[in-house]
């Protein structure tokens, strides 16, 4: 392997056996032999990394405390806003778009002591399931590159699958960490719905959207979380509740948990029986580390799809109605302000965001609010009704990631609700607000699959325990070797 | 192919999104599809239901009244496509 | 409206008013900048108030505080639970292409505002919500000009949208209806409300309809209307038009117009398009208020004595006349100036005289206000007692007030320096008295001759005599002791 995991990282700089600015190198070598192959950066940023890791190798010297993430090179979806590093939101229309301020999430990261070296290439506002919807770029799945590696955090998910960086930071609307991280073959963490500030991310679905870990371990997710987590005073959604250690609570066995299995999603993998088998498998390996397995059932579960087609889009329509071309970003002139705004909007948005822009603003248009808006959320609230019944009975859930191993590039992009449908598994926690995540489980057709672990609200610590456990039992993510090194002579 | 309800040309308006032919019609035969799932979802019975606008029960977060540092000026308009002055410049308003 | 109606005397208007008001906060609505006006443009933003991307809101404390005392002064039932909402159009003013309002759960409902009259409008509701920025137009006016520039400076600015039923019927109780929640708000703090600065705005709903029917003619919706004159004279003009309308059997449009100040018309602004779908639906970016009985208690029991109840304690108490009484409490900080000088001097009528006649003259002579004065109520409290105890003349005390207010100089200083002392000697007002009457026995046979003008006419010999400084009272006792 060319990089080792952030805490490995951490505690070799912490015995002095490497420094930061050494760490870095490494990444950004990494970074340098895989991304034309792999396509994953919209941007790498090595004098203000390289900057940066000297600042830390110094305030080493100088006896200060080690950060939780001290040295360690960590990538960024361009989602985020870093100021004075451009910032696109993988879009035409904030192709030069420069922050004058950062998110809230990378300056803890910051403050912890990682090293930013790029910004990730994603879907267009974070907007489909494959990254393809990139205006700049398709990324390729580090294991196959042919196909693709999920979306909407696609570049973070296979940066970190490529063993690149040890960490990257996505975001997860509705999948948008859990599905790239399945196919990439990462622990990728979408936490509780409010346990992360979303302060300078670009928005896509304010009720939904957060941030979260895509790292090479479950332990690099436990510290990453940790270093982000906590209540914004910038971020109203945010909550006030107080961040554990979580490490503290990676845990080696599973006796006393009891892991629910979800019936509904069991009858619709049932289907595709190598998935099938993949996951009678990993709830197996589950059982033999001392789970007790119970049914549960999230009844409306079935409703997702049209319940979070309807909410996203409608918070999307509005929360994009800000691109018009007057203060930032793209602007295509016209003879009056209106149709400056018009022509900038048809010329600077990709045909997912304008498919959504319309349902959503349909949505929310006079004389449908109520027979879309308004019944989403109400069966929102049937769905959160059903999360809190099924914890009753269990302490985690365990369920797929995804319906389908990573497929090639292009074989979904001309429908999409065939791509909406890869978010089947991940979308019902998005709408409860639970935290969930989804681990290496396995290979199907030598490409990777995830099982996705979900806990009660804020209850992130329980999740990373099951995973921590269920990763150190089967060893999935240090199984093989991603082949993007092999064509550019870099064994592992 | 299942019908829409959305007349895409009056949100298209609304949303300040002017669609070519050729979009609209590849729009709305793609919803097609998608209200096939929202049909089965005006089926359910959800009278009694409350909405949840925020999954998290919180009320009144509300910042105390001080002045914190503004941006900049320049930062302000340094993203601006066109600015004169201190202003940020636009076409004309038509009324 | 299709029924066409004879002459105009047998049509009523209907006005509804939609008044904004920024609040007084330190900083802005949804971020720290801060609430000010006059700054250059474009240095009170953040990425906050300028829409960038990532960016969110939080609201501002002070600002809930300020419309719920609002509320309550005017009578208003606050809501248990309120919420925010997104008012989705674009318009360049607005960063983010929508504005956070409150849509179907304002913070407070119901109240009313009391006219002169006795009158009662009723409010529909008061909402929260952001202001806009300005945009500024190259060349006079909008229509004309090559482009816009805008300055987000008042972006975020903290508003509260008043809302009234359409219960006024004048365009003279349109501008009492301001004119009483101008004062209420001036007196509550929570605005500064300098209609000229636009930190009370106000829209106004104009319709006409048959006198003593119950149906709504078509309404029109005045919009640019910066002072309470503009409100007056375009609710005329607008009154007028539809009158003329329906005479020559015109139709009314519904629509909105802008007030044009220099010509004293309306005129039609083509309708902002689409502008009927706002596409309202709670900001997820913001959650709910449920403010509860414990602080709204207490918000109420730190609201001041309000403009009405000073004006009924005014006129039990102090016995002055319901006019005195509502010219006096127009604004919190004259009322406080008067209530200090009635206190100080013991004398509410005179304090009341002074201030609507003497006390306000030289002000608006030096373009100065009670509050820029230098003069306190304490000196002007020490003037009404040096007249009352005789020292000075009420003619005299006329000559010192604007020392007293404007180069905030000491009564009884300004009397000495000037010698305006009144003269209460005997045997000086005596000698005073003999020669006034020895120099006009005409006079004096006159009034014999039973001609009692003649009387008033040595009094007024006396006082010139002694320049003013005699003691009236004792003169005429004199003369008529002379005379008797
Ligand atoms: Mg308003
Ligand atoms: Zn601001």
């Amino acid at each position: 392997m060319t990089m080792n995991t952030g805490h490995e990282i951490r505690e070799a700089i912490a015995r002095g056996e490497v420094s930061a600015v050494e760490a870095t190198e490494t990444a950004l070598a990494a970074i340098a032999a895989t991304e034309r192959r792999l396509q994953a950066y919209l941007q790498v940023t090595p004098e203000r990394a390289l900057a940066r890791a000297k600042e830390i190798d110094a305030a080493i010297a100088r006896g200060q405390d080690l950060g939780l993430l001290a040295g360690v090179p960590v990538a960024v979806k361009d989602l985020f806003c870093t100021q004075g590093v451009r910032t696109t939101a993988g879009s035409k229309i904030l192709e030069n778009f420069v922050p004058p301020y950062s998110a809230t999430v990378v300056r803890r990261l910051e403050a912890q002591g990682a090293i930013i070296v790029g910004k990730t290439n994603m879907d267009e506002f974070a907007m489909g399931s494959s990254c393809e919807n990139s205006a700049f770029k398709a990324t390729r799945n580090p294991w196959s590159t042919e196909d693709v590696p999920g979306g909407s955090s696609g570049g973070s998910a296979a940066t970190v699958g490529a063993r690149c960086v040890p960490i990257a930071l996505g975001t997860d609307t509705g999948g948008s960490i859990r599905e790239p991280a399945s196919f990439c073959g990462v622990v990728g963490v979408k936490p509780t719905y409010g346990r992360v500030s979303r302060y300078g991310i670009v928005a896509f679905a304010s009720s939904l959207d957060q941030a979260g870990p895509m790292t090479v371990d479950v332990r690099d997710s436990a510290d990453a979380l940790e270093a982000i987590a906590g209540f914004d005073p910038m971020d109203s959604t945010s909550a006030n509740v107080d961040v554990p250690h979580y490490a503290a609570q990676l845990r080696n066995d599973l006796k006393g948990i009891r892991v629910g299995i979800v019936s509904e999603f069991e009858e619709s993998i049932a289907p595709d029986a190598a998935m099938h088998a993949l996951y009678k498998r990993a709830y197996e390996d589950l059982r033999a580390l001392g789970a007790e397995l119970v049914d549960v059932s999230l009844p409306h579960s079935k409703y997702g799809l049209a319940t979070y087609y309807l909410i996203a889009p409608a918070e999307a329509s509005s929360n994009l109605a800000r691109y018009d071309g007057a203060r930032y970003g793209l602007r295509v002139d016209g003879p009056d302000v209106f149709s400056m705004f018009d022509e900038t909007r048809a010329a600077g948005f990709g045909p997912e965001v304008k498919r959504r822009i319309i349902l959503g603003t349909y949505a929310l248009s006079s004389g449908y609010y109520d027979a879309y808006y308004v019944r989403a959320q109400k069966v929102r609230t049937l769905m959160k009704k059903d999360f809190d019944e099924a914890f009753a009975r269990c302490d985690v859930i365990a369920c797929p990631a995804v319906s389908c191993p990573p497929f090639q590039l292009g074989a979904k992009s001309q429908d999409p609700v065939a791509m909406y449908l890869m978010d089947f598994f991940t979308i019902p926690m998005s709408l409860a607000g639970v935290p969930a995540m989804s681990v290496p489980a396995g290979y199907v057709d030598d490409l990777p699959v995830g099982l996705q672990l979900v806990a009660p609200a804020f209850e992130e610590g329980r999740m990373f325990g099951v995973a921590h456990a269920y990763e150190q039992a089967t060893r999935h993510a240090w199984a093989r070797t991603p082949i993007v090194y092999a064509g550019d002579g870099h064994a592992a | 192919m299942p019908e829409v309800p959305i007349d895409i040309a009056h949100v298209a308006k609304l949303a300040r999104l002017p669609l070519s032919a050729e979009e609209a019609e590849r729009f709305s035969s793609q919803f097609g599809r998608l209200f096939e799932f929202i049909r089965e979802l005006q089926a359910l019975d959800v009278e009694h239901v409350h909405p949840t606008a925020q999954v998290i029960p919180l009320h009144n977060v509300l910042r105390t009244d001080e002045v914190r540092p503004c941006l900049d000026h320049e930062a302000a308009i340094q993203n601006a496509p066109a600015t004169e002055g201190p202003y940020f410049k636009m076409p004309r308003i038509l009324e | 409206m299709s029924k066409v109606i004879g002459a105009p005397a047998d049509t009523e208007a209907v006005i509804g008013l939609e008044v904004h008001v920024e609040l007084l906060t330190a900083s802005k609505m949804f971020c720290g900048c801060r609430n000010a006006f006059g700054a250059p443009p474009n240095t009170l933003v953040c990425p906050v108030c300028l829409g960038m991307p990532g960016s969110l809101p939080v609201a501002n404390a002070k600002a809930v505080e300020y419309l719920c005392k609002a509320g309550m002064a005017l009578g208003c039932t606050i809501a248990e639970y309120s919420k925010f909402d997104r008012k989705n159009y674009f318009y360049p003013d607005m960063p983010k292409n929508y504005q956070i309002s409150q849509y179907d759960m304002p913070l407070t409902t119901g109240g009313s505002v009391t006219l002169p009259s006795g009158k009662r409008v009723n409010l529909t509701r008061i909402h929260l919500e952001e202001d806009t920025g300005k945009n500024v137009h190259a060349g006079e006016s909008i229509a004309r000009s090559a482009y816009t520039l805008v300055d987000y400076n008042r972006a975020g600015v903290p508003l509260m949208e008043i809302v009234s039923e359409p219960e006024i019927s004048s365009a003279r109780e349109a501008e009492e209806y301001l004119a009483e929640l101008k004062a209420v708000m001036s007196y509550i703090g929570v605005s500064d409300v300098k209609m000229h600065e636009g930190s009370l705005r106000c829209d106004a709903n104009v319709s006409i309809r048959p006198a003593g029917a119950r149906e709504l003619g078509t309404k029109v919706e005045i919009k640019n209307l910066n002072s309470f004159r503009s409100v007056g004279r375009a609710i005329e003009y607008e009154i007028e038009r539809m009158r003329a309308c329906v005479r020559e059997g015109e139709r009314i449009v519904q629509e909105t117009r802008g007030w044009d100040e220099g010509s004293g018309t309306t005129h039609s602004m083509r309708s902002k398009e689409l502008a009927h779908d706002y596409r309202y639906f709670p900001d997820p970016d913001l959650v709910p208020l449920e403010l509860g009985r414990a602080l709204l208690s207490r918000w109420r029991t730190e609201l001041p004595e309000l403009p009405a109840a000073k004006r009924t304690r005014y006129v039990r108490d102090f016995g002055l006349s319901e006019y005195d009484a509502g010219v006096l409490t127009s604004e919190r900080s004259d009322a406080d100036f008067f209530e200090a000088v009635a206190a100080a001097s013991g004398n509410p009528k005179q304090a009341a005289n002074w201030m609507m006649g003497d006390v306000r003259k030289v002000l608006d002579r030096a373009e100065m206000t009670l509050a820029s004065a230098r003069g306190r109520p304490e000196q002007v409290a020490a003037l009404i007692t040096l007249v009352a105890n005789g020292t000075i003349s009420g003619k005299a005390a006329k000559e010192v007030i604007e020392s007293v207010m404007i180069d905030g100089r000491q009564p009884a200083d300004v009397v000495a320096e000037r010698g305006l002392a009144q003269t209460s000697d005997a045997g000086a007002v005596a000698a005073f008295v003999d020669q006034a009457l020895h120099a006009n026995a005409d006079s004096v046979a006159s009034y014999k001759a039973g001609k009692e003008k003649a009387f008033e006419f040595l009094v007024g010999q006396v006082m010139k005599l002694s320049r003013g400084k005699a003691n009236v009272e004792m003169v005429r006792g004199l003369l008529k002791e002379r005379l008797g």
